[in-house]
Parts: C-alpha cells; structure tokens; sequence
C-alpha cells in the first residue's frame, strides 16, 4: 500500500525536555486527499507538521514523502514538494505579493525571471490576487496575505500542502475568503493536511478527519463517522464543544 | 576671513583624507560586522563566546590605544603598514563591534515566521539570510547605522595621532605658520559639521527611497 501514498508518518515521537509533545504517531495521506488534523491546544498539532519537513527534527520516526525517506540530508529538496501555509501567514514584508510567490521559483528552483513571474502571476489569479501582485503585505488584508501565502505555496508545484491552522489569526468576516480557495484546491484535487478548528471545512471537505490528543491520535475516519457515530467517548465530547463555539460551520 | 579662504584648498586636502579614512573603516567595519552578527544570531555557543568576547574587548579599549597596538603591532609581526592603513584598520575594526550590535538587533527584529516561511520552502539557511532577512534587516539598520557613520567620521580625527595628514593635521600645519589657531579650527569645525549633516540627510534620504510601502504611516489599500 506504501507506494500509493503521497506522505507516510510512522510512529513519529518528540519531546521537548520532559515534555513529550507527539508520542507514536501514525498516519498517511494519498493522492488528491484532504485530511483534517483537529484536537485541543498543545497537543502537537503543529509540532506533527514541523517534524515532517523538519523545521522541528522528530526525536524518533520515519516520514516518506511518495517513497523517499525525509532525512536531514535530501531535506532542503523534500521542502520543495511539500507546501506550507502558516497560521501568522510568514510572508515576506520586503517583497511584493508577486515577489513572495516568486521568490522560491527564483532562489530555489532557479527559474528565470519571465517564467517565474508568469507562473507567480497565474497563481495569484488562482486565489483572486492577480490586480494585488504589487502590492506589498503591510497593503493587504489579513484574508489577502494568507491567500498570498496560499499561491507561494501553490507555485512551487508541491505534492502537498500543509495548513498549519490558516484562518486562526484571521478576522471572521475575512475566513470565508481563505476557505473558498482551500476548498476550491480540495475540489481539483491537491493534497492537502490541514490543521484546523473550522468544522464546516472538516465536514463538507475532508475526507478523513484526525483527532489528537496530548500526543496520540485517538480516533479518524470520515467526516460523517466521526460526526455521527465516534467510537471513542472524548471525540463526541471534543466535537460537541467545537461545534458549540464555531457553530456547524453553515455551508 | 582671508586667512580662512587661503587656507581652503589645504584645508579641502585634509577633508578628502578624512572622507577616505571614513569610506574605508566604515567599509571594514561593514563587511566584519554582518558575519559577526550572523554568527551571533545563528552560530553554536563557541561562536557566540568568541563574538561576545571580541566586542567586549574592542569595545572597552580607547580607539586611540587600538591606533597605536595596530600602528605598532603589526610591525612587530613582520607587516609594515603606512600610517593611513593603520588608522583605516583600528577604526574599522572597531566600528565592526558596534555595527555588528546594530545588526544583531535588527536581524532580531525580523520575524522567525518569515524564516520558516523561506526554509519550508527549500531554502538554505544562507539563501534565507541572504534574500530574507538580510534585506529587511538592512533598512532597519539604517538610523542606528547613520550614527555609527557620523561616530566614525569625528573618530578619524584620532588619526592625527599616527600621523596621518588628515583634515585636523592640515589645520595644524596652516596653523603653525600663521599663528591663528581658532579662526582655523572654527573653519576645521565647521567642515566637520558640513560632513556630518551631509551624511545625516543622504541616509535619511536613502532611508526613504527603501522604505516598504504600507508601513509606517500612510493611506492603506482595502
């Protein structure tokens, strides 16, 4: 089955100091999938993210990306395929919208200038930016710089995409702007691993929803299984509360 | 006034001295002072002690005293080296302490989310520094930098001391035949204060040509 999967995380641990954050952790994403991560605060949401493409090295584990093993070594090559999308946006003050996108088909992939521009250009047309490519981030709205970090992602071709919480830091009325791309990228087809809060976007695109808890996975499956008939008591509690403060997401 | 009109063109010798004392320490101090501070951000605790150690040290000995240990110094290593690069190496050296501190901080000041953005996207650490961080750190370097350049500037005055033949000893020199020692050193102070101000409005002019639209105070797009 290994060889179907895009990414493949096998019994990842990491501790910071006596505080063991991820403690045997599994899972697999194939082609075209979404996946959704969700779960309280603290309980290695992020740090799961980050020990896949290393930002934060796991203390035990193997990660695939397809076949390959991510190690430190292939690492800056692995972080190309593998796109990131952050809660706080991490876009680059000095550079335009258009620079951001382009910046990693420049620098990294080492693009010329025409290619990568027009290729930047088309993916902020895909988030709705292309009148913004000159604008700069402190311009833009908060829903505007995540759509930005959205195409920088998309224009490095990755294989995936990570959401490490997108809308978290976001004003209400601007959540809908970013979750409409998400959603429009589930549609054809990218393969996304979202860590989020928003049970709208779990429900209606996931196909698999992933609940952790102080380091384990404690249940997943599809949307509607989890929803309707969790087999672990604490996922309905977690679920009924996150429903009750974000509401059903209306559709 | 005639005196200090007949003098100029000594005087205007001397400055262009001083102007290149500065260009060059500043220079030096420059190109130390950003690995410095890279390795002070990014490098291991070894790193960081011998940095730390280096502009406790530079900063706490009299740039006068820093002259003469390199004026003298390097002779006695087997290097002779004219006064001129003396004087450029001690100050330079010196400014590379503080100028390193200016860009320490404002490395610091740019965000660690817009590093994991540049990593996470396949860069290495030094392409992030270089496309990165570097530049945005750069314009925050500018105020405390245009500081630095006007310190440096009044500092080569010590020059004189090795006997460079700067804007001071050119003074010393017109004064030593004429016997008028203050109408001269107004005249030295007064091109003294025409560099320093010269300096002050290019950077700040410079400062505003590289600011990034939208921060700071300005009308923002919706």
């Amino acid at each position: 089955m290994k060889d179907k999967n895009i990414l493949t995380v096998e019994n990842v641990y990491k501790s910071f100091g006596e505080n063991s954050v991820l403690r045997g952790v599994s899972l697999s994403i194939k082609k075209a999938e979404t996946k959704v991560i969700i779960g309280p605060s603290g309980t290695g949401k992020s740090t799961l993210l980050n020990n896949i493409n290393m930002l934060i090295p796991p203390d035990k584990g193997d990660i695939y990306l397809e076949d390959e093993k991510i190690t430190m070594e292939n690492i800056h090559k692995i972080r190309q395929e593998i796109g990131f999308v952050f809660q706080d946006f991490g876009l680059f003050n000095h550079l335009t919208a258009l620079g951001n996108v382009s910046i990693g088909l420049l620098k990294v992939k080492k693009m010329d200038k025409q290619a990568a521009k027009e290729l930047a250009i088309e993916e902020l047309d895909r988030v709705g930016l292309k009148d913004f490519a000159d604008s700069y981030p402190a311009q833009l709205s908060g829903g505007q710089k995540q759509r930005v970090g959205i195409a920088r992602a998309l224009a490095m071709q990755p294989k995936l995409i990570f959401f490490d919480e997108p809308t978290s830091a976001l004003d209400p009325e601007l959540i809908g702007e970013v979750l409409n791309v998400m959603k429009e990228l589930a549609r054809e087809g990218m393969t996304m691993l979202v860590v989020t809060h928003e049970m709208g976007f779990a429900r209606t695109v996931s196909d698999e929803i992933i609940f952790m808890e102080n380091g384990n996975i404690v249940e997943q499956g599809p949307p509607e299984q989890l929803f309707n008939n969790p087999r672990v008591e604490r996922t309905r509690e977690f679920l009924f509360k996150l429903t009750e403060l974000y509401g059903e997401g209306g559709e | 006034m005639e005196l200090i009109w007949s003098s100029l063109p000594s005087l205007m010798e001397g400055a262009l001295v001083t102007i290149k004392i500065t260009v060059f320490s500043l220079g030096l101090g420059l190109v130390l002072a950003i690995p410095i501070a890279f390795g002070q951000v990014y490098g291991n605790k070894l790193i960081k002690l011998v940095i730390s150690f280096y502009e406790k040290v530079l900063r706490s000995i009299p740039l006068l005293v820093i002259l003469f240990l390199v004026f003298y110094g390097f002779p006695r290593i087997g290097v002779r080296i004219p006064a001129f690069t003396a004087a450029v190496i001690g100050i330079g050296v010196r400014s590379s302490a503080y100028q390193s501190q200016v860009f320490r901080g404002a490395i610091q000041s740019v965000s660690g989310s817009q590093l994991k953005a540049a990593l996470s996207m396949g860069m290495n650490s030094m392409q992030a520094f270089v496309n990165i961080i570097l530049p945005q750190a750069v314009r925050i370097a500018i105020p405390p930098l245009t500081n630095e350049t006007a310190i440096v500037l009044k500092d080569t005055s010590l020059a004189y001391a090795l006997g460079v033949i700067d804007l001071v000893r050119h003074g010393g020199y017109i004064i030593s035949t004429t016997y008028r020692p203050l109408p001269i050193y107004s005249a030295v102070a007064v091109i003294y204060l025409i560099m320093t101000l010269t300096i002050n409005l290019s950077l700040a002019k410079f400062e505003k040509k590289l600011k990034i639209p939208g921060i700071g105070i300005e009308e923002r797009a919706r």
